[in-house]
């Protein structure tokens, strides 16, 4: 196919001033390993589409919410007299949902390919830093509606932390803005929400992609063990980019179809003066640690119970920060096997705290 | 069981070489991609534009409105009063000769906000100056392309009540 005239004048002039080339040599070598593991490569694409999913339709619904006092009927009103705005809200709740799934998946993914050694540490931390990000951007998205399980859930969740010494304080004058949820929380939530969370989110987002870039992907240890004329790729642009595409589009048909089928509910308005609803339970990527938060405290009762669960999960998360640096490449990768064998570990016992979550809610 | 022949025939197909100048299987899987690709992105768009949409549905069934009455017992002569009529600003003027002009007060040249000035006695636009005629709305000087639009006023018993077609 022979370009138009002007176009290939538009692109010589744009070159000589911006160094196209360069980028486009950059993504003409780039290059995707292909093996039988080749699809954990595309989870890492998928939640950045989904996140991108989540700009958009959180973008829409700041067209018509109002935070603060009329939180709750603002959202009413999306859900029912704005046209499509239950659609809207239904696809940013799921969204929000399938985002943390695929980043779950990515996480572990990364994990058994031993994708943190050398060189790609910083990959393995920007990443952990993104999820942690991404649960705090769930937490307090789920606020903003001011429905009776809003407030519920957001009045637990910030008393769990309360416990800790010291805390207490922070999170009274700080975060809640007062003793408990009020007008001011879901206020500040929303600064948190809208304003804070990007700014932090974005710039990590660009730097976490910029390394993918720079190192590109890692093998898993199979391949790697493989001599390197054994080993195949496709390039990036545009034979992965097409299925990297294509992957995009089935997720985004899966996720329309569920917040077509499954709208996100809206429950009744929040009153303060409430009791709790029976069965509450947080959404499913908080389950795991409420779960554990609650058969450690029918072993240790009381405040201590609940130190000694936030502690182990702390110390869990660090442990799981620093894999990097106590799973080495080794020549006899007898310290890689115990390591995938504690991911293991670490993926049941998750799985299985999160399943008994909802037999005992 | 053989096929009956119905229709017309299909012509032979080249396998490999396309004949020039017809549309090639390759000319046919991207007009087809194109065409999903546009029920897609109209399968999106139209949510999003209804979405979008409802706040100006909303305001165009306030502006619906076809007549409204209006207290006008503390108007002095030779003064006006603004209202909403029509979702957007309108004027009603009380003329010295206790006559009744009602008129939009969205300036025809670019939309501003119009007024009544007694001492001129005339309507002005301190935007780029325009002047309106108080009993008439039209144009008399300044940039604005054709007169403001006129309502029916009619005054009983302290009120007007004022309409349009």
């Amino acid at each position: 196919m022979t370009k138009p005239n002007w176009l290939r004048r538009a692109w010589t002039w744009s070159d000589a001033r911006l160094d196209l080339t360069a980028a486009a040599d950059h993504l003409k070598a780039k290059q995707v390993p292909n093996h039988r593991h080749t699809f954990w490569y595309y989870w890492g694409g998928v939640a950045l589409f989904l996140f991108l999913v989540q700009v958009v339709s959180g973008i829409l619904l700041l067209v018509y919410y109002r935070p603060g006092p009329e939180s709750y009927d603002s959202v009413r009103k999306i859900m029912n007299e704005v046209q499509f705005g239950w659609l809207m809200r239904s696809i940013h709740a799921w969204s929000a949902n399938l985002m943390v799934g695929a980043v779950f998946v990515h996480m572990f993914s990364v994990f058994f390919m031993k994708a943190y050694r050398q060189p790609r540490e910083f990959g393995w931390w920007s990443g952990l830093a993104l999820l942690g990000l991404a649960m705090v951007f769930g937490f307090s998205g789920y606020l903003l509606p001011m429905d009776e399980l809003a407030l519920c859930a957001t009045r637990v969740g910030l008393a769990l932390p309360e416990i800790v010494p010291g805390v207490s304080q922070i999170i009274t004058v700080v975060v809640r803005g007062g003793a408990d949820i009020s007008d001011a929380t879901v206020q500040r939530f929303f600064v948190l929400h809208v304003v804070v969370l990007p700014l932090i989110f974005l710039p990590l987002l660009a730097g976490h992609l910029f390394l993918v870039q720079k190192h590109g992907n890692a093998l898993p240890e199979s391949e790697e063990a493989k001599p390197v004329e054994a080993r195949r790729s496709v390039p990036f642009f545009p034979h992965f980019m097409m299925r990297d595409l294509a992957a995009w589009l089935v997720v985004f048909t899966v996720l329309s179809s569920l917040a077509a089928l499954f709208p996100w509910k809206l429950g009744p308005q929040g009153d303060p003066l409430a009791a709790a609803p029976l069965g509450i339970h947080p959404e499913w990527y908080f389950m795991s640690q409420f779960t554990a938060l609650k058969l450690i405290g029918m072993v240790v009762p009381g405040t201590l119970g609940e130190i000694v669960g936030i502690g182990l999960f702390g110390l869990g998360g660090l442990l799981w920060c620093l894999v990097p640096f106590f799973d080495p490449r080794t020549p006899s990768g007898a310290q890689g096997r115990k390591v995938t064998q504690l991911g293991i570990g670490v993926v049941i016992f998750l799985a299985l705290l999160t399943i008994l979550g909802y037999f005992l809610a | 069981m053989s096929e009956p022949t119905h229709g017309p025939q299909e012509p032979a197909v080249e396998p490999v070489v396309e004949p020039a100048g017809e549309p090639s299987r390759r000319t046919a899987i991207q007009a087809v991609t194109v065409a999903a690709g546009a029920v897609y992105v109209g399968a999106l768009g139209y949510p999003v534009y209804r979405y979008l949409g409802t706040a100006a549905d909303e305001a165009l069934k306030d502006a619906a409105v076809k007549e409204v009455t209006l207290e006008v017992a503390d108007l002095a002569p030779n003064s006006a009063l603004m209202f909403k009529f029509a979702g957007r600003p309108a004027l009603l003027i009380r003329h010295a000769d206790e006559t009744w002009t009602a008129l939009s007060a969205t300036c025809t040249h670019l939309a501003c906000t119009v007024s009544y000035e007694p001492e001129k006695q005339r309507i002005y636009c301190a935007c780029h100056g325009g002047v309106y005629d108080p009993k008439t709305g039209n144009n008399v000087s300044g940039p604005p392309p054709k007169p403001l639009k006129a309502y029916q006023a009619v005054y009983a018993d302290g009120k007007v009540v004022v309409s349009r077609d």
